[in-house]
């Protein structure tokens, strides 16, 4: 415990004062706060604000944590060096970039919707979508830390990164929505829940468009989930799915680097 | 001990001992697995195969036994903002620390300034000083230190090399890993040789002079690989001696004279 508390301490310090977290918060308030204000109300900010923080998020946390870690990497060396054991590193390592991206995070959306008196307003969508988010930060870093821990070569390792994202945020659903194309003569509700449990951006899509009502703007995979559902059970369910999505990666990633050589 | 990387074998079956209270120099060309052994032994390298016992006694797997490990290692890049003071009160904290720590070599290398400025301030030698000061601050029973002199000054080399005698005087266990051979037979009692991640030689400085025939122990290790030649860049490869012939005699720059 001494020894987590130790080093949260100093990385949470240090992260905070990174530039690009410092950015990543400056960034997500900047844009909330031109949705707020020039998108015409909470309302018609929302769904905008969405579809930005299920885009924008995953990208961010991936790249952050795996460029984090590999800065890290002699420093991780040194502190292991020491009697210390490994999974109270990765404990460290894994709570402080989620606490630190998540602190981004929120100030950066909360802060606008504070000074501009929406908070209110938006109350349970507002909420939900600050929920997904927080939890598709602490999926993005579980598989972040996969990354960073299997790929040996940085260069490498953000480019997986990249290619991640790439294919979880934007090409998945294009390949879900040619296979609903290809394949419309069958009932699909079923293999297509199924191919939006696998990909953590569609279940936290299908959180914020339940919280939102607007399952029509957030591509087919939303939209057969919001069907399906409907209610609160849809989100409980996708909540579960995320933290499957956040604990899954994260395990792997703590057996890669209790074996990992330095 | 036994560790691939890939299909890589670096250490094949290394079996050593390394006796309390001596200094032993572990040996070898660039790649014979010095740094892996090292990095198995204080857990930082997970082997294939083998163990490591500390007086008798297998190490645990959560790596309580590096409390009486110090450890130096090669030329580590430290966190650029941090100064070497809040590096020491962190790794003071994460040993949970109390006692009095051992700073004679911040006192030897007239750190105490230094020790204020962030890492990225400090010049690669000043950084190695620091390195060295932490490896001995907390006074352990055995002492890992990978190539300690690289990039130190005259000066400060020679105060660590004092730093390693009276540690040996205090029966400490020392283990050094350094291409300078000649420092090393003034410094090492014992010589261990690694060769392609095997153990080419072990045993007494005095047994590998008396075996080999030879007065130094530069001259030994030649000898062990094989007449010279190969050894890093002490003697010249056959092909290279002809860049000092006598048309480039009047080209600038750098020469090199056999």
């Amino acid at each position: 415990m001494n020894t987590v508390r130790t080093l949260l301490v100093r990385q949470i310090r240090d992260l905070s004062r990174a530039r690009a977290v410092a950015g990543y918060g400056a960034f997500m308030a900047m844009a909330t706060w031109g949705l707020l204000h020039f998108g015409g109300g909470p309302e018609r900010a929302m769904p905008s604000l969405a579809t930005l923080v299920v885009l924008v998020v995953p990208l961010v946390t991936i790249l952050i944590t795996t460029t984090y870690l590999y800065h890290s990497g002699d420093f991780i060396e040194l502190i292991l060096s020491h009697p210390v054991g490994r999974r109270p590193v990765f404990l460290s390592l894994y709570v402080g970039l989620v606490t630190t991206l998540v602190g981004a995070l929120l100030l950066g959306i909360l802060l606008p919707f504070a000074f501009t008196g929406f908070a209110s307003t938006a109350g349970k969508g507002l909420g939900l979508i600050v929920v997904a988010a927080a939890l598709l930060t602490a999926v993005f870093t579980s598989l972040g830390f996969l990354v960073a821990f299997k790929v040996d070569d940085p260069a490498r390792g953000n480019g997986v990164a990249l290619l991640l994202w790439l294919t979880m945020a934007v090409l998945y659903d294009g390949v879900v929505l040619y296979a609903a194309y290809r394949f419309a003569a069958y009932p699909l509700e079923t293999p297509m829940l199924v191919l939006m449990g696998l990909n953590p951006v569609d279940v936290a899509r299908v959180v914020v468009v339940m919280a939102l009502d607007a399952s029509a703007m957030m591509g087919y995979t939303g939209a057969v989930f919001q069907e399906f559902f409907g209610g609160a059970s849809g989100v409980v369910i996708a909540l579960a799915c995320l933290t499957l999505w956040v604990a899954l990666p994260g395990v792997a990633a703590l057996r890669t680097f209790v074996r990992k050589d330095f | 001990m036994t560790k691939a990387f890939g299909s890589v074998v670096v250490l094949d079956n290394v079996s050593l001992d390394f006796e309390a209270g001596r200094v032993t120099a572990l040996l070898g060309p660039n790649g014979a697995g010095k740094t892996t052994l090292l990095k198995g032994v204080l857990g930082l390298v997970r082997p294939d195969g083998g163990s490591v016992l500390i007086d008798q006694t297998a190490i645990d797997a959560v790596g309580r036994y590096r409390e009486s490990v110090g450890f130096m290692p090669q030329l580590p890049r430290f966190p650029s903002h941090m100064t070497g003071h809040e590096l020491a009160a962190m790794l003071d904290s994460l040993r949970g620390f109390q006692g009095r720590a051992d700073d004679e070599l911040i006192d030897a290398f007239d750190l105490r300034d230094d020790l204020d400025k962030p890492f990225r301030t400090l010049s690669g030698g000043t950084r190695q000083k620091v390195n060295a000061a932490l490896a001995f601050r907390y006074a352990t029973p055995i002492m890992i230190l990978d190539e300690p002199t690289a990039g130190l000054d005259p000066v400060a080399s020679l105060a660590l090399k004092d730093k390693v005698r009276r540690c040996r005087d205090e029966g400490r266990t020392q283990v050094i890993t350094s291409h300078k051979l000649g420092e090393l037979q003034a410094l090492a009692d014992d010589i261990v040789f690694l060769h392609e991640g095997r153990v080419q030689f072990t045993g007494s400085l005095e047994a590998l002079l008396e075996e080999t025939n030879r007065s130094t122990l530069e001259e030994a290790i030649a000898e062990l690989m094989g007449g010279g030649g190969r050894w890093g860049s002490l003697t010249p490869a056959e092909g290279r001696t002809r860049h000092g012939d006598s048309d480039d005699r009047t080209a600038p720059g750098l020469r090199v004279i056999p």
